[in-house]
């Protein structure tokens, strides 16, 4: 794997060709690309789905712990989801 | 087509989520992620490879309608389907893949048209694309006319270049599928540069999996040991440069492995296949099964097939094992392989697949592999995928070629 250094001030986007959307029969958020998809845990789909190619990742991170108070130690959480996203594939940098 | 790269693409909770250990599927939860239609048998290519079945002649006269390929889109997708493959023989020989997409785009699906690529306009790649399909896959088979030719027994090698440039300016992404074979695979590295040339985002080494047309031409069409080793070699190198982006997937040829490939994933686990008649299939050739009676769309619908059908549930989990599977200790990494591949070389389709070296049937690879070197058999002309000589095989008159395997019509 890469390494990569997720900065604050970076701005991610899905990558290209690739479809992010709620699933209501697997009540999920999936990843959909050519040949394959990946099925999301919650707390991933709510980092992806803030993702608008404008958005920071410090954005990203305020907004959350807005919005889940009581989650503790939510922002190793979500720069490792940013982390796994560009490994995978499944995000660009703008 | 092939859908081997989907074991590594899905993330693997899910995968152990929808094992069952042979309980039937309407208390456990699975669902059909995959939706394959094969919405026609009829092909413009004669591929020596091709994995439809050899009795296909039968279902080109009785092909679902729009109407019932849009009620089975639906449907499907009530399950959980997500992702669309349309496909073939050539799909492009229907006049409604458009709706066909249409359909699809509203209902929520990833939609990729697996194509041969004759067939594809400018004005049918436009309206695909106003039309929500996500991406086309495209059948290359090597870098020189000859071989393109020879294989698919067709003129179609300067097409597919064309069709590649089109697929790229409609700004698809670009998928290469490239069945691998005894004709095309020494120029593995030659392929990769014009894939990566043509600008292809991901390529799919597909090496031949022998059911339908290419176990007829196994002989014909088995690499050696060492040629696959050396592809493999090449693959690893082309992927570990960092200049190269283009996402690559090797199918294993599982002749050459001590272990069988997880068929499907699991029989009834995430694939479902309705044919161009409407036969509900859990994977590309079990109409191969003894003793099996596959749903149909036309009958009771595809919630029934799926949860409830016999066919369905016969190989789910792995109560149906015998020895040796059933004891040992790497069942769950396999399920025991491949029925239709157990049943077609051993005559029993619980069977362990003959690939595993634990089977009592591996002889049966072994021999393959000698055979496919011997000069007598290799010598016989292959059998092309054609409608004349899908009426020789209905009508008995290959039996000569057909002998050795079980239940091939």
């Amino acid at each position: 794997m890469m390494e990569i250094e997720i900065q604050h001030s970076d701005v991610y986007a899905l990558a290209l060709h690739h479809r992010f959307q709620w699933e209501e029969a697997q009540q999920s958020y999936v990843i959909l690309f050519p040949e394959g998809m990946v099925k999301l845990h919650g707390g991933a789909g709510e980092v992806i789905k803030r993702l608008d190619a404008k958005v920071t990742v410090a954005d990203v991170i305020t907004d959350l712990k807005t919005a889940f108070p009581d989650a503790d130690g939510i922002e190793a959480d979500i720069i490792g989801m940013f982390e796994l996203g560009l490994n995978k594939g499944w995000l660009r940098k703008i | 087509m092939t859908q081997a790269s989907l074991g590594e693409s899905v993330v693997q909770k899910e995968i152990h989520a929808a094992q069952n250990n042979g309980v039937s599927a309407n208390i456990t939860h699975t669902q059909p992620l995959w939706l394959l239609a094969e919405v026609t048998y009829r092909c413009p290519l004669h591929c020596a490879f091709c994995y439809n079945p050899t009795d296909y002649d039968k279902y080109t006269q009785n092909e679902l309608t729009t109407a019932q390929w849009i009620d089975a889109l639906r449907d499907a997708r009530k399950l959980g389907a997500i992702q669309l493959g349309i496909s073939g023989g050539e799909p492009l020989l229907r006049d409604d893949i458009e709706d066909i997409v249409i359909e699809a785009k509203r209902l929520g699906y990833y939609s990729n048209l697996i194509t041969s690529g004759v067939g594809l306009t400018e004005k049918r790649i436009k309206a695909f694309k106003e039309g929500g399909l996500d991406h086309i896959q495209l059948s290359m088979h090597d870098i020189t006319e000859e071989i393109n030719n020879f294989i698919t027994n067709t003129k179609t090698f300067e097409l597919k270049k064309k069709v590649a440039a089109m697929i790229k300016d409609h700004g698809y992404p670009m998928v290469l599928n490239v069945v691998m074979h005894r004709y095309n695979i020494g120029h593995i590295k030659e392929i990769l540069e014009m894939a990566e040339a043509l600008g292809a985002d991901y390529i799919e080494l597909a090496n031949t999996q022998y059911y339908g047309w290419s176990l007829v031409n196994r002989n014909q069409l088995m690499p050696l040991k060492e040629q696959v080793d050396h592809a493999e070699a090449v693959t690893n190198a082309f992927r570990a440069n960092p200049n190269n982006k283009m996402k690559i997937f090797f199918v294993v040829p599982d002749y050459f492995s001590d272990r069988p490939k997880k068929c499907m994933n699991g029989w009834g686990e995430i694939f479902m296949i309705v044919t161009a008649n409407g036969d509900v299939l859990p994977c590309h050739s079990a109409r191969v099964l003894p003793n099996m009676q596959f749903p149909n769309v036309r009958e009771k619908g595809l919630e029934w097939a799926w949860k409830d059908s016999p066919a369905f549930n016969k190989y789910r989990g792995d109560s149906w094992m015998k020895e040796p599977c059933r004891s040992c200790s790497e069942k769950e990494n396999d399920l025991g392989g491949c029925r239709c591949q157990a049943f077609l070389l051993s005559g029993d389709a619980e069977a362990a697949d003959p690939v595993c070296s634990k089977s009592p049937h591996h002889h049966l690879i072994e021999k393959a592999i000698e055979d496919s070197k011997n000069p007598v058999l290799t010598a016989q002309p292959i059998v092309f995928r054609n409608d004349k000589n899908s009426k020789r095989v209905i009508a008995g008159e290959l039996n000569d070629r057909l002998d050795e395997f079980h239940a091939l019509p």
